[in-house]
């Protein structure tokens, strides 16, 4: 047991966790942060999907301790003063989601894309959902509001 | 999925990291993790102790330099396929690391980590063989043709720390990788240079180990051309068969891949 420090969503928190703890639990059941979600054993699916430092990473692929000092940003920080993200909002639009348990972790994989590759195609969103899997939608509606919220980020309407 | 219990250590430098492994029952390096916390999770795995590699500045570096292309085994795969250094001098090399798993294994996998786990079906073992690359450790330096031993086996002895993958710029390059449409390995993946010294190829995904292809090798050297390799076949014999592809169908894949290798290096 450790005490671990890192800021999630602009908060610092320091909490006491095991070296084991992966960060996906240290969120949802030390932090009560349950909008990232558990959806594979084999690190395949993407519903645990945070930013660390400013990068996508599937939060059940590292350990809590690793993230000591690191800025985490969740699904639940994206909205400002009880407005949604562009990407967020661009999902409601476009109806970018069914049950929407896969939702948390494409919209955080949607954010970090678009601010990798401002310019995107339906293919290259693709491509860049292939950590990403959705048991409902059949991508299509999920890929059209990655590219909705592309255009709206850059300004251009669509 | 909870791991079994074990401590964790952060190495501060190269030599920290020894020190701290040397000291430990039964400790590993732990890199992006992208490999080690999957296997872990499965309890597959049970180090005593993980010494965190992750993030050491002293291993995440790219630098072109006399031919050469020395990158820093904590370079991770996101770093290494938007480098434009790398793009310039060995452009299949980042397009390899661009095409590994996902976007955000791409941000924790390393190049270190790949090597030392030479998973059979692992994209980096097939360029790092393929360019005849040289492994830098802590204590040594191993050629490519030494290095992978056989399946998940690597020639890194108890506790070495690779620190450097060094790749020769060849005249001209290809990977040409037929992935798992559900995992992102590689079902087959050929990396093909040739340099001024002759051809070389190198096959991933399809064997318990990456290997050459020395009949092509040689048919190439007489002439750059994918006809030049169409008649020759891979045994199936020991190649991997499972739920999906046989070994007869991945003896058939690595010719399909190498043609296009051929191709885009003529
Ligand atoms: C969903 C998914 C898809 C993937 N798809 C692909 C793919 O298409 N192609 C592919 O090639 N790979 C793929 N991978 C694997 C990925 O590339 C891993 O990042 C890589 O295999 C291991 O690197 P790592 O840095 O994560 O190592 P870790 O998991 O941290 O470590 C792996 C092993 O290497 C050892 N090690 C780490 N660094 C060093 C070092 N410097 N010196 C000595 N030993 C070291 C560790 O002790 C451990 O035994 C995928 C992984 C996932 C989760
Ligand atoms: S829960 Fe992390 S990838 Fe599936
Ligand atoms: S909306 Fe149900 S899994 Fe994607």
């Amino acid at each position: 047991m450790a005490v671990v420090s890192m800021t999630v969503n602009g908060k610092p928190v320091s909490v006491e966790t095991e070296d084991r703890t992966l960060l996906v639990y240290f969120l949802r059941e030390q932090l009560r942060l349950t909008g990232t979600h558990i959806g594979c054993d084999t690190s395949q699916c993407g519903a645990c999907v945070v930013h660390v430092d400013g990068k996508a990473v599937k939060s059940c692929s590292m350990f809590a301790v690793q993230a000591e000092g690191a800025n985490v940003l969740t699904i639940e920080g994206l909205a400002k003063d009880g407005k949604l993200h562009p990407v967020q909002e661009a999902f409601r639009d476009n109806h970018g989601l069914q049950c929407g348990f896969c939702t948390p972790g494409m919209i955080m994989t949607a954010v970090d894309m678009i601010r990798r590759k401002p310019k995107l195609d339906r293919n290259t969103i693709r491509h860049e959902l292939e950590g990403n899997i959705c048991r409902c939608t059949g991508y299509h509606n999920i890929v059209s509001s990655i590219e909705d919220a592309a255009k709206r980020m850059s300004g251009a309407t669509s | 999925m909870i791991t079994y219990p074990f401590k964790y250590k952060r190495a501060k430098s190269v030599a920290d990291a020894e020190a701290l492994m040397k000291a430990a029952p039964d400790g590993k390096l732990l890199a992006g993790g992208q490999t080690l916390i999957a296997a872990m999770k499965m309890r597959l795995a049970s180090p005593s102790d993980l010494v965190d590699i992750s993030g050491l500045k002293e291993l995440s570096y790219i630098r072109v330099a006399n031919g050469v292309v020395a990158i820093g085994a904590g370079a991770t795969h996101f770093e290494v396929a938007a480098s434009s250094e790398v793009a310039r001098a060995i452009p299949a090399l980042a397009y390899l690391a661009s095409i590994i798993g996902d976007p955000a294994v791409r941000h924790k996998g390393t190049l270190g980590g790949s090597v030392a786990n030479n998973d059979p079906a692992a994209d980096y073992p097939a360029a790092v063989l393929g360019l005849n690359a040289t492994i830098k450790t802590n204590k040594r330096s191993i050629a490519s043709d030494a290095f992978f031993t056989g399946m998940f086996s690597t020639a890194l002895g108890e506790g070495e720390i690779i620190t450097e993958v060094s790749f020769p710029i060849p005249l001209k390059a290809s990977y040409q990788k037929f992935p798992n449409p559900a995992s992102r390995y590689a079902m087959a993946g050929v990396f093909l240079a040739r340099t001024k010294d002759g051809v070389r190829v190198a096959v991933t995904g399809a064997g318990p180990c990456v290997f050459r292809v020395p009949a092509m090798e040689a048919a190439l050297a007489k002439g750059f051309t994918p006809d030049a390799i169409a008649g020759i076949t891979i045994p199936a014999d020991g190649l991997n068969s499972d739920i999906h592809g046989s070994a007869e169908y991945r003896a058939h894949l690595v010719g399909v891949m190498a043609k296009r290798a051929v191709a885009e290096a003529a």
